[in-house]
């Protein structure tokens, strides 16, 4: 859903590899998670918890709470606050979790 | 009550913050500035210290400027810790943050709180679907990543930083679908007694044209007056597709891969609020700002605002309320003489009072259409909790007297982001409903944490001789 400015440029910088729901994709380092999965186009990031309507960042700074997803095994982590690291595990939340493991 | 540790605590690294950190210092002050974020510069100047010199080009000189300030604040002698989320600060001013995911907290005489603005809330049907975002947010992506939306974007709304925005998107090679101009007709009118004012500020009366002119320039199609606007979702594809509104009496409809909404910027009050200080409505902006005395100094001794937090006049006008506020302290804490603060403090009063004065044009200008308040029923207010608009007038049918009771009623305002993305809303419906000012139906009390911390990191607080902070920025 969203593109580098200059392409040539972006392939000149240092990337991360981290890994969306296992799949392992390299990103450019420096940016926070959440622009990262905009640029992957990993959409929606999770589906509520109240009705399971999907969401995707609406702020990107830190107001808005819509960007939340599983980091490094931590739940409910605003993508648009944490900077991509290399080996950052993340995964797109399902609702709420449930007695007895996710739904 | 914990013993200081510094003679003054910023929270916020914007232009605000970062200016004050260099005057206080500047008058011998030990400064602690707490920063949510990785790097200084706060919204407007995000990332500034790493943008690439083209990314910095094309946002333009408004933003490089932030760079000189940066450099300033980090030779400033302050201590800095970015990466710092506030979670609590007591009536004595004892500041509790968590960085590292380990709570800490420090406290001083003087507390100066920077944490800036955001944007107004934009409730239309459909605005929570993926792929519908703030402006601000292509523009925060274009700081910290370089990256644009990919496909056709509509922005939705009006206001300075929509039309800047959009500029800095095609100066970035971003397409631009059209710009759904929601401002009402009367607007301009309102705005017109408010023009010779505003021919004071001439040269940013220019800038606002000049982005008119790229706009038009460029062929970016503008829908005026636009009315019942609403986001689609593309067929089964759980993101947005289009966007349809009414424009001068024809119905329209726009195809998007990303929306961009933006009606406005607002103090950002949540830590304001959870301090419980004197708060006060502005009509014209639809938002509460704290009530500051000339320094800053909110109703409680020793706790100051400055900035866009305190009410929004942009980033240089941040600049000079962050020094004023940090030569209050100053004298506060005994370090400077009263003559002296007030010689000191002249300039930047006089820059205040220059970029003040096109503030109540842009303010009756782009002031955010009634109907965005009047929403359809269906309309959902509270993201979080999906709480809708009807949901909120029942309420107060109900006998709801104001927004802490809807969040007994309905959970409203109980969500993660605890309020901050319906609480404009909330208010305002309420009023109308009740037919009362929304300076008497209040706000939502806010109550620490003000973020999700864990137990672990409070925990911290236990022994804090055991920490060992990740080394100062």
């Amino acid at each position: 859903m969203f593109k580098p400015i200059d392409s040539r440029a972006a392939r000149q910088l240092p990337t991360v590899a981290i890994h969306i729901d296992g799949r392992a994709v390299r990103v450019a380092a420096g940016q926070p998670l959440a622009t990262a999965l905009l640029a992957e186009d990993a959409l929606p990031l999770r589906y509520t918890a109240v009705s399971g309507a999907p969401r995707a960042p609406l702020c990107l700074m830190g107001v808005c709470f819509e960007c939340l997803v599983e980091v490094d095994g931590r739940r409910n982590v605003q993508s648009c606050m944490v900077e991509v690291r290399e080996g950052m595990q993340v995964r797109r939340l399902n609702g709420a979790p449930r007695a007895g493991g996710m739904v | 009550m914990s013993a200081y540790t510094h003679d003054l605590v910023i929270i916020g690294a914007g232009p605000a913050g970062m200016s004050a950190a260099v005057t206080a210092r500047q008058q011998g002050l030990s400064v602690v500035v707490l920063d949510e974020q990785p790097r200084p510069g706060g919204q407007v100047y995000r990332d500034v210290t790493k943008a690439s010199p083209a990314v910095a080009r094309l946002l333009g000189p408004a933003y490089r400027y932030g760079n000189a300030l940066a450099r300033r604040y980090a030779d400033s002698g302050a201590e800095v810790r970015p990466g710092s989320l506030v979670w609590d600060i007591a009536q004595d001013l004892t500041v509790t943050a968590q960085q590292a995911n380990l709570s800490f907290s420090v406290r001083a005489p003087q507390l100066l709180i920077a944490s800036g603005a955001m944007e107004h809330p934009s409730p239309l049907p459909g605005w929570t679907l993926p792929g519908v975002m703030n402006a601000g947010a292509a523009q925060i992506a274009m700081k910290t990543s370089a990256s644009i939306p990919d496909g056709r974007a509509v922005l939705v709304g009006g206001g300075p930083l929509l039309l800047l925005v959009a500029c800095q998107l095609l100066r970035a090679g971003g397409r631009i679908a059209g710009i759904v101009d929601t401002m009402p007709a009367g607007n301009r009118g309102a705005a017109l007694p408010h023009l010779p004012a505003a021919l004071g500020a001439p040269a940013m009366l220019a800038k606002g044209l000049g982005m008119l002119g790229t706009l038009w320039r460029a062929g970016v199609p503008v829908f005026r007056r636009a009315e019942d606007v609403r986001m689609e979702e593309a067929d089964g594809s759980r993101r947005v597709g289009a966007v349809s509104f009414s424009s001068e009496g024809r119905r329209q409809r726009l195809d998007a891969d990303v929306v961009l909404l933006h009606h406005g910027v607002v103090p950002n009050t949540q830590i304001t609020r959870l301090l419980r200080v004197a708060h006060q409505w502005s009509d014209s902006q639809g938002c509460w700002h704290p009530a500051v005395d000339a320094w800053g100094e909110t109703s409680l001794p020793g706790c100051r605002v400055a900035g866009d937090g305190a009410a929004i006049a942009g980033a240089l006008a941040a600049e000079a309320s962050g020094a004023i506020a940090a030569l209050g302290a100053a004298v506060a804490v005994g370090r400077l003489e009263t003559g002296k603060a007030a010689t000191l403090a002249g300039p930047w009063r006089a820059r205040l009072s220059r970029q003040s004065r096109i503030r109540p044009f842009l303010d009756a200008l782009y002031r955010p259409p009634a109907w965005l308040i009047d929403c359809a029923d269906d309309t959902l207010v509270c993201r979080c909790e999906e709480v809708t608009a009807g949901q909120v007038r029942e309420m107060a049918r109900l006998g709801c007297q104001g927004p802490n009771q809807t969040k007994f009623f309905s959970r409203c305002g109980m969500g993660p982001c605890q309020g901050r993305m319906c609480g404009l809303t909330v208010t305002q419906i309420l009023a109308r409903s009740v037919g009362r000012d929304p300076a008497d139906v209040g706000a939502y009390r806010i109550r620490a944490p003000l973020k999700p911390v864990t137990l672990g990191s409070v925990a911290a607080l236990a022994e804090p001789d055991r920490i060992t902070l990740p080394p100062a920025g």
